[in-house]
């Protein structure tokens, strides 16, 4: 007799059939079906094949201890590896197959590894393969044997293509936060809507009722049967206007501040989702508790259940499991199933007694005869006293083990209690995270009852019990005698990764002895089903193994997530576009239409250089590089950080910052200013206006902007309270252009007739208002590029207008990499290309920026630090290679010799390399100890194997006299 | 993600605040030596258990303050405004 539907009963809809493929094979179940159940009622006994020694597998359970059933859904770009098939509803057209076994599950060539298991035992990939070599072949680990492992292993398969789903993100702030809507958890929430509270309660079935969804003997509830009354209770909550109840969901992540993370899955299918963000005053963890199987030789047979499995089978889902059952329970709680299998007409061929135990199993990808011995006087089966009954079907439960996942991931403890035969919770974790029911080892329906309600107690009175009420009684740890050695490599305690009690013992004998290194050794409990079935039973063997208590030994440590989440899930709409913000200029479009390739400097998009059709980048450069040093360029500068700062402080603040005198600045003047951090290195850079005697604008660089605002607020308001001063970011209050090159004054002249542009009344450094393009505009005479330069601002929203009438004036635009080029022949540094954090102002040689007459600013004291002042520093130097041809690595390391030998001595480092058109070479400014004293010697620039002789020089390669400026 | 109260808007999300290290780092007058000076730049204590710190609602009010936090179990206790007296750590070891 095989697996099959029975006429009737069970919580499915036989009027409703619903058709899914299991490796290609048509298959039909009903609506109220999990994919395992379906494949169940199907005859499908194979449903994937063990990681290391491919060997068969079937459904062990029906609920969230599964490790065998977890397969691939869908195909293609909607595909979903790893989904746990016995938590996951049956949905029309679902295609599942197996993670691994090819050409099929049922027959995988992989399977002859099983053949010879030895080599695969604990620790096989630390000691086997790398010796002994074969002979004729060099390197057989990287051309052999790692390309053989690789192909035979792998845990499902990856969708191919982007994920076509769309997932969401929700955020919900409640009082009391449930976790599992079985009794304890319904009791749960009921109390609390008692009271008042807003409730979020979270089931991760597709009906509430936990194990009243297939479990028969336990007791009436308020006169109701126990299903009835959950569904009763679910109801009513789901109709209170206080309480969001929301089935499908799992709860995988319980973070600091009470914070719960939950996945939703939609109801029609097993892609997509949403995750909920969950903030609870109190959160309630009545997840129920993982049944454990027996751990005994050939317990991995397909064929051998979990005696709740085979009891839901019946009575949840209408499927006869077999025909002829063994049963073998290490507890007193056997009743229920004893009438599920009569209900189901299947025979029980025999029950294993506390005396007795089971010694093998017999059956090719199917069970068909079990072994069963007495147990001697040493407490090992009497092999020579086995007896052999046929069975299709063995129901076997090592007690239950409170899920206490979520508890422990949050800081919980656990304990072991003899009296319950589990680990249970022991303190530890937030406040207001309390377990219930299961969860917190209350196995009876009205104890969990109870505890549910009364985890939130105050008011009514909680749900009332009736009649015999059952809970598994003296269990003992999972883990039958094993008489043999060679037994113990059959009996199985991770079914995905193939760890046996062997493979426990001969890590234990191997020195791995606490229980983190046994699992990671013999990787038992690491599968994708994380452990759930495995953790107890590594501990018990371990405990025997090493003549310890379990107590002693402990479980290996969890982490979130504790079920798996969809990698899309967990980004939700946080892909493609809306990965990160994006930040835009008002000439953002006007960039796009010219061709422009976009960079990003910090969040914006910054226009890196303007190519032509069919144009390169180099060529583009070039070409935006000879327009500026020869005509004019116009450049978007409304990323640059801006910071107004005011009031009558406004001068000494920052004097204290800078490390130059702002003080002395005039209205309408502006300066160049580094900034420090306190212990002397150049934080940001940028130029400081004075517009009125208490008012400045300060640049910063644009990816620095927010960081320098916070910087000088931290300062502002904690160390010099007493100043009177007040900052603002105004960055998107003012969209800019740079206007540079020759012909700079003629463009402005065009945009703003009124202007007078002569040097004496507008020099190099001030600033003017006036109106350009028709624009109030700011207009900054500042250069970055040695060309006599203006930046002329408007208010944000007329960037366009301005950009457009710039470049109607004739000006060519030029991106940020011919910036570069040309602020790096002029030796201008860039925060965060010539400085990296250890380079002071001094390095740099803008020693002329520090000024001794005034006292005290940031960074002034750790100037003068023996450290800072010693010999031996890296300086800022000019590079020119040899060959005029070569354009140095950015990166590249400065060495004294074109032959190093390791270690060779570092002299520093290539800071920003380019191919300057008007030198017509490359060029580069570089970090090279004590560089200042080096100018005219001959050092190499080592990069990827290639050592180019470069000549150390002054860092400024054009125009050293500045008199463009004045062009 | 932890709840931090703000001494000026109240409770809110982590994620509204940047760090700021250590509190109550005093700055020596630049005349004292080096180690002194040393010390202010490069020393912090790293306690395990509560410390105070510096925070600042960066998305929000924008002001700093200072917040007392256990750093072995994450549980945060009182935060004061700058220049407040410093209020006693919570003597039980309270969870966020």
């Amino acid at each position: 007799m095989t697996g099959s539907r029975l006429p009737a009963g069970g919580l499915i809809d036989r009027t409703k059939p619903i058709s899914f493929t299991f490796e290609g094979r048509a298959l039909t179940g009903y609506a109220g079906d999990s994919v395992a159940s379906a494949l169940l009622a199907n005859d499908v006994r194979i449903v994937g094949r063990s990681f290391k020694r491919h060997r068969p597998r079937g459904l062990l359970s029906l609920g969230m201890e599964e490790p065998n059933a977890i397969l691939n859904v869908g195909t293609g770009a909607h595909a979903a590896p790893n989904r746990f098939a016995t938590e996951l509803p049956l949905a029309q057209g679902l295609a599942v197959s197996p993670t691994r076994g090819w050409p099929s599950s049922r027959f995988d060539l992989g399977g002859v590894l099983d053949l010879w298991p030895t080599p695969l035992a604990a620790g096989f990939y630390y000691k086997t393969f790398i010796g002994p070599r074969l002979p004729g072949v060099r390197d057989a680990w990287n051309r052999l044997w790692e390309p053989l492992l690789r192909s035979l292993a792998g845990q499902g398969r990856a969708p191919e293509g982007v994920d076509p789903d769309a997932y969401d993100h929700a955020h919900i702030e409640v009082d009391v936060a449930v976790v599992g809507a079985g009794l304890a958890g319904l009791a749960a929430a009921e109390a609390a809507l008692g009271r008042g509270a807003r409730v979020a309660l979270f089931e991760r079935d597709i009906r509430p009722g936990g194990r009243a969804l297939g479990r028969d003997g336990d007791p009436r509830i308020d006169d109701a049967a126990p299903l009835a009354w959950a569904e009763g209770a679910w109801a009513r909550i789901a109709d209170n206007p206080r309480a969001t109840a929301k089935l499908r969901t799992t709860a995988f992540g319980l973070y600091d501040g009470r914070q719960l993370a939950v996945y939703e899955l939609p109801v029609d299918g097993p892609y997509a989702g949403r995750i909920w963000h969950v903030r609870a005053k109190e959160i309630v963890i009545a997840a129920g508790a993982l049944e454990r199987p027996m751990t005994f030789p050939g317990n991995d047979r397909p064929g051998v259940m979990l005696a709740s499995a085979v009891e839901a089978a019946i009575r949840r889902y209408g499927v006869r499991p077999g025909g002829q059952a063994v049963v073998f329970l290490n507890h007193g709680d056997g009743a229920g199933l004893r009438q599920a299998l009569n209900a189901a007409d299947i025979e029980i061929v025999a029950e294993v007694g506390p005396d007795e135990t089971v010694t093998g199993t017999q059956g090719f990808g199917r069970l068909q005869s079990v072994d069963i011995a007495p147990l001697g006087p040493d407490g090992l089966p009497r092999m020579d006293a086995r007896r052999r009954v046929p069975a299709d079907l063995l129901a076997t439960s090592g007690g239950w083990s409170p899920a206490l996942a979520l508890h422990l991931i949050q800081g919980g403890r656990q304990a072991w209690s003899e009296a319950d035969g589990c680990f249970i919770a022991a303190g530890g974790g937030q406040d207001g995270v309390r377990l219930a029911g299961a969860a917190n080892a209350r196995f009876s329906a009205a104890a969990a009852l109870a505890d549910g309600h009364g985890s939130t107690a105050g008011g009514a009175p909680g749900p009332k019990t009736t009649g015999g009420d059952a809970a598994p009684s003296g269990q003992g740890l999972p883990l039958a005698p094993i008489a043999a050695e060679r037994l113990k490599r059959q009996a199985f305690i991770d079914f995905q990764h193939d760890v046996t009690v062997a493979d426990i013992g001969l890590a234990a004998r191997e020195g791995f002895h606490a229980i983190e290194h046994a699992k990671r050794y013999t990787t038992a409990g690491m599968g994708t089903d994380q452990g759930r079935t495995a953790q107890l039973a590594t501990a018990a063997a371990l405990a025997a193994a090493t003549g310890r208590e379990i107590g002693d030994i402990g479980l290996s440590g969890l982490r979130p997530p504790v079920t798996p989440v969809p990698f899309g899930a967990l980004g939700g709409w946080r892909r493609g576009a809306l990965f990160a913000p994006v930040r835009q200029t008002p000439m953002h479009r006007r960039h796009e239409a010219l061709g422009a390739v976009f960079e990003d400097v910090g969040d914006w998009k910054r226009a890196r250089y303007y190519a032509a059709p069919g144009e390169a980048m180099a060529p583009a450069v070039a070409r935006e590089c000879r327009a500026v040093r020869t005509a004019v360029g116009a450049l978007d500068v409304s990323t640059l950080g801006k910071i107004a700062v005011a009031g009558p402080d406004a001068a000494a603040f920052l004097n204290r910052v800078y490390t130059n005198r702002m003080d002395t600045l005039a209205v309408g003047a502006c300066r160049y200013g580094v900034m420090l951090k306190d212990d002397g290195m150049v934080f940001d850079d940028g130029v400081v206006a004075r517009l009125g005697p208490n008012r400045f604008h300060v640049t910063t660089t644009s990816g620095g902007a927010a960081a320098v605002l916070n910087w000088l607020e931290d300062w502002r308001q904690t160390e010099w309270p007493d100043l009177k001063v007040w900052l603002a970011s105004v960055t998107e209050q003012w969209a800019g252009v740079a206007v540079a090159g020759p012909n700079a004054a003629r463009t402005l002249a065009a945009l703003a007739p009124e202007l007078d542009l002569s040097d004496t009344a507008f020099p190099h450094l001030t600033w003017r208002d006036a109106t350009a393009a028709g624009l109030s505009a700011r207009i900054f005479r500042v250069s970055f590029s040695g060309e006599r330069g203006y930046e002329i601002n408007v208010p944000w929203r007329h960037g366009e207008a301005l950009w457009d009438a710039v470049l109607a004036a004739g000006a060519i635009p030029y991106g940020t990499e011919a910036m570069h080029v040309l602020r790096a022949e002029k030796g201008f540094i860039v925060v965060g290309h010539e400085t990296d954090g250890t380079v002071t102002p001094v390095d740099l040689g803008l020693s002329w920026l520090i000024s001794a007459k005034k006292g005290d600013f940031i960074g002034k004291r750790a100037l003068a630090r023996p450290a800072l002042t010693a010999p031996g520093r890296k300086q800022l130097v000019g590079l020119e290679p040899e060959d005029a041809s070569v354009v140095l690595d950015e990166g590249a390391q400065i060495i004294a010799t074109a032959t190093p030998r390791p270690p060779e001595p570092m002299l520093g480092h290539v800071a920003s390399s380019y191919w300057s058109s008007a030198l017509n070479r490359g060029f580069a400014l570089a970090l090279v100890k004590d560089g200042r004293a080096r100018h005219g010697e001959r050092l190499f620039a080592w990069s990827l194997g290639v050592a180019h002789a470069v000549r150390v020089r002054d860092p400024v390669f054009y125009d050293p006299k500045g008199a463009r400026l004045h062009a | 993600m932890l709840i931090i109260p703000c001494p000026y808007c109240g409770p809110r999300d982590e994620t509204e605040f940047a760090y700021g290290g250590e509190a109550h780092v005093v700055r020596p007058d630049p005349a004292e030596d080096d180690a002194a000076w040393s010390a202010r730049l490069f020393l912090r204590h790293n306690p395990k258990g509560w410390t105070r710190e510096r925070w600042r609602h960066q998305i929000g009010c924008g002001q700093w303050f200072n917040l007392c936090r256990d750093t072995a179990t994450n549980a945060i206790g009182p935060a004061y405004r700058m220049g407040d007296a410093q209020p006693p750590f919570p003597d039980r070891e309270t969870k966020p």
